[in-house]
């Protein structure tokens, strides 16, 4: 893999003293799907604002395909396309004019096959004399989209491409971004829905108060950090544990008929036999048994309040 | 040079006035004609030839700098504020462009939009008086540098704007007095010598003496002055602007 996008020791300090990035070091492979998370203010868009050059910074360095955003501004920003949080777009403007100005606007000629393609993919070709203002919400975002992808780049930043819009057109989002990664085209999103990153990133990174908590394969952050439990359901409701299940740490729930197991998935012995044995011995008869396992979105809130997972 | 972002700005801000060609072309072509009637007309019929040129020919060259001015600061202030309001700036400052392709591409259709004015309120102005332009050469620069100019300090305008009050406060508490006590429409010989005396710190009377000399070789001020007038107003508003992109104010946080 080809690391597209390096991000060293990036700070960014405005005048009040706020420090809205606190060194952040970050890079990129070249074809992936990079989900940060982090709750407001975390300063997911100001990292964003910054490669993309509309924030400048402090102190640090980014380069885009070997290009530093400062000294070689124009060959590292003719490889990005962002895509912003709000929709920002000139309402008088037709789909197809827009579309266009931004092309231009990064070097490029106009290329009518070009943006007929970028349309059609994005389900817009029907509208492209249609302006702007006479577009639905999730078609604005489709146009913002498409004005992003308008310069053909290599790098394409979401920044909460999904906030605010229902549930199909969340998953209609999902699918460009999925035909996106297949076509090359880096991405990285930040948002709120864990389950989105959970659906479509193959790493994730979590940013509270500008500092980058951690990054990591997905895959690898919910097997590594996953607790996983299992609930023992019995026929009889106990009052308490029973002396000889102490040993298992075990949880009784409210109801006092569902025993709560806590257990590394990844350890030699999870001590399942051990715990199930141990319950029969003890005389308790089973209802049911069922596992869970804990979601992104726990892991999140674990790193984010500084809690072990 | 991105020749090409430049190209795209221009025909960007160019399709506004394109959209809204009935009112670009018709506003001025009224207003013009309603300064004939009243000024032309009317009070003109009691004042006497200035300077051997009819009052009415000699407040043309004035109330093309009106318009051209005026035109030049909003058209150029609503074309980079707009995008400040609307979020879209964010694309301006992403795409490989610096500060100098923006301002030619903003610029340079403000002034196009100006331009294009101008010649519209001259070609109206002939219906009503007769014209004779002595210095074609020297009007058509005149017309082009203010109308450049006053776009730079448009640009200026609509960078610091911070609502759209503000944007509307530059033309209306500054300009506008400025050029309505700048001789649009006398010459300021009519004026007690005191008053000559401080008119000469209103820049804008070195514009339309200028552009009025072009038209009739008859002039408020020297030429060579007006000249270095409008070279050193052009020259102030590119510094100012300048210093707006080496620091980002109230572009880039």
């Amino acid at each position: 893999m080809t690391t597209i996008l390096s991000i060293r020791n990036l700070r960014k300090s405005y005048a009040d003293g706020f420090e809205a990035l606190k060194g952040v070091s970050l890079d990129i492979e070249e074809g992936e799907i990079l989900a940060l998370l982090g709750p407001n203010g975390a300063g997911k868009t100001t990292l964003i604002s910054t490669v993309c050059g509309i924030t400048t910074p402090t102190s640090g360095s980014v380069t885009v395909g070997g290009h530093d955003i400062q000294t070689e501004f124009r060959a590292a920003r003719k490889m990005i396309g962002l895509v912003p949080q709000e929709i920002a777009l000139e309402p008088f403007e037709k789909v197809w004019n827009t579309v266009r100005f931004s092309r231009g606007l990064f070097g490029h000629g106009s290329d009518n096959a070009r943006i007929e393609e970028i349309l059609r993919k994005l389900s817009l070709w029907d509208k492209r004399r249609n302006s702007i203002k006479e577009l639905s919400g999730g078609m604005k975002r489709r146009v913002l989209i498409a004005k992003a992808l308008a310069h053909e780049p290599r790098v394409l930043f979401l920044d909460e491409p999904t906030a605010g819009v229902d549930v199909e057109l969340r998953k209609d989002m999902w699918e460009i971004v999925a035909e996106l990664k297949l076509a090359g085209v880096t991405i990285i999103l930040t948002t709120h829905y864990i389950e989105e990153a959970e659906a479509i990133a193959d790493r994730v990174g979590v940013i509270d108060k500008g500092e980058l908590l951690l990054v990591q394969d997905k895959d690898t952050l919910m097997a590594q950090m996953g607790k996983k439990q299992i609930e023992v359901m019995l026929t009889e409701p106990v009052s308490t544990i029973p002396e000889s299940l102490s040993e298992h740490n075990l949880t009784l729930n409210g109801a006092g008929d569902s025993l709560i197991y806590t257990y590394d998935t990844h350890a030699d012995r999870t001590g399942i036999t051990t715990l199930l044995n141990d319950v029969a011995q003890a005389g308790l008869v089973l209802r049911d048994v069922q596992t869970r396992q804990s979601s992104l979105e726990e892991i999140f809130v674990n790193l984010v309040s500084g809690e072990p997972a | 040079m991105n020749w090409s972002a430049i190209a795209a700005i221009y025909r960007f801000e160019m399709a506004r006035f394109f959209r809204t060609l009935a009112q670009s072309f018709l506003s001025p072509v009224l207003s013009t004609s309603l300064y004939f009637v009243v000024f032309g007309t009317a009070i003109g019929s009691r004042i006497q030839e200035i300077e051997g040129v009819s009052y009415g020919a000699f407040i043309v060259p004035g109330l093309i700098m009106l318009s051209v001015v005026m035109l030049s600061i909003s058209n150029a202030s609503f074309g980079i504020y707009f995008p400040k309001f609307l979020g879209t700036i964010y694309e301006l400052l992403s795409a490989p462009i610096n500060f100098i392709e923006i301002v030619i591409g903003y610029v340079g259709a403000a002034a196009t939009k100006a331009l294009f004015v101008g010649l519209v309120i001259l070609a109206t102005a002939t219906f009503f008086v007769d014209i004779r332009i002595e210095h074609p050469f020297a009007m058509a620069a005149f017309l082009i540098l203010s109308c450049l100019s006053f776009s730079l300090l448009g640009f200026i305008v609509g960078i610091w704007a911070g609502n759209f009050e503000q944007m509307s406060l530059v033309p209306q508490l500054v300009v506008t007095p400025l050029i309505f006590l700048g001789g649009t429409f006398y010459s300021i010989s009519m004026l007690p010598p005191l008053w000559q005396t401080i008119t000469l710190f209103n820049p804008v009377v070195y514009l339309i003496s200028g552009f009025r000399w072009s038209f009739y070789g008859i002039a408020d001020v020297p030429i060579f002055w007006s000249l270095l007038a409008i070279l050193a107003f052009t020259g102030i508003c590119l510094a100012i602007i300048g210093w707006i992109f080496k620091t980002g104010w109230r572009i880039r946080s």
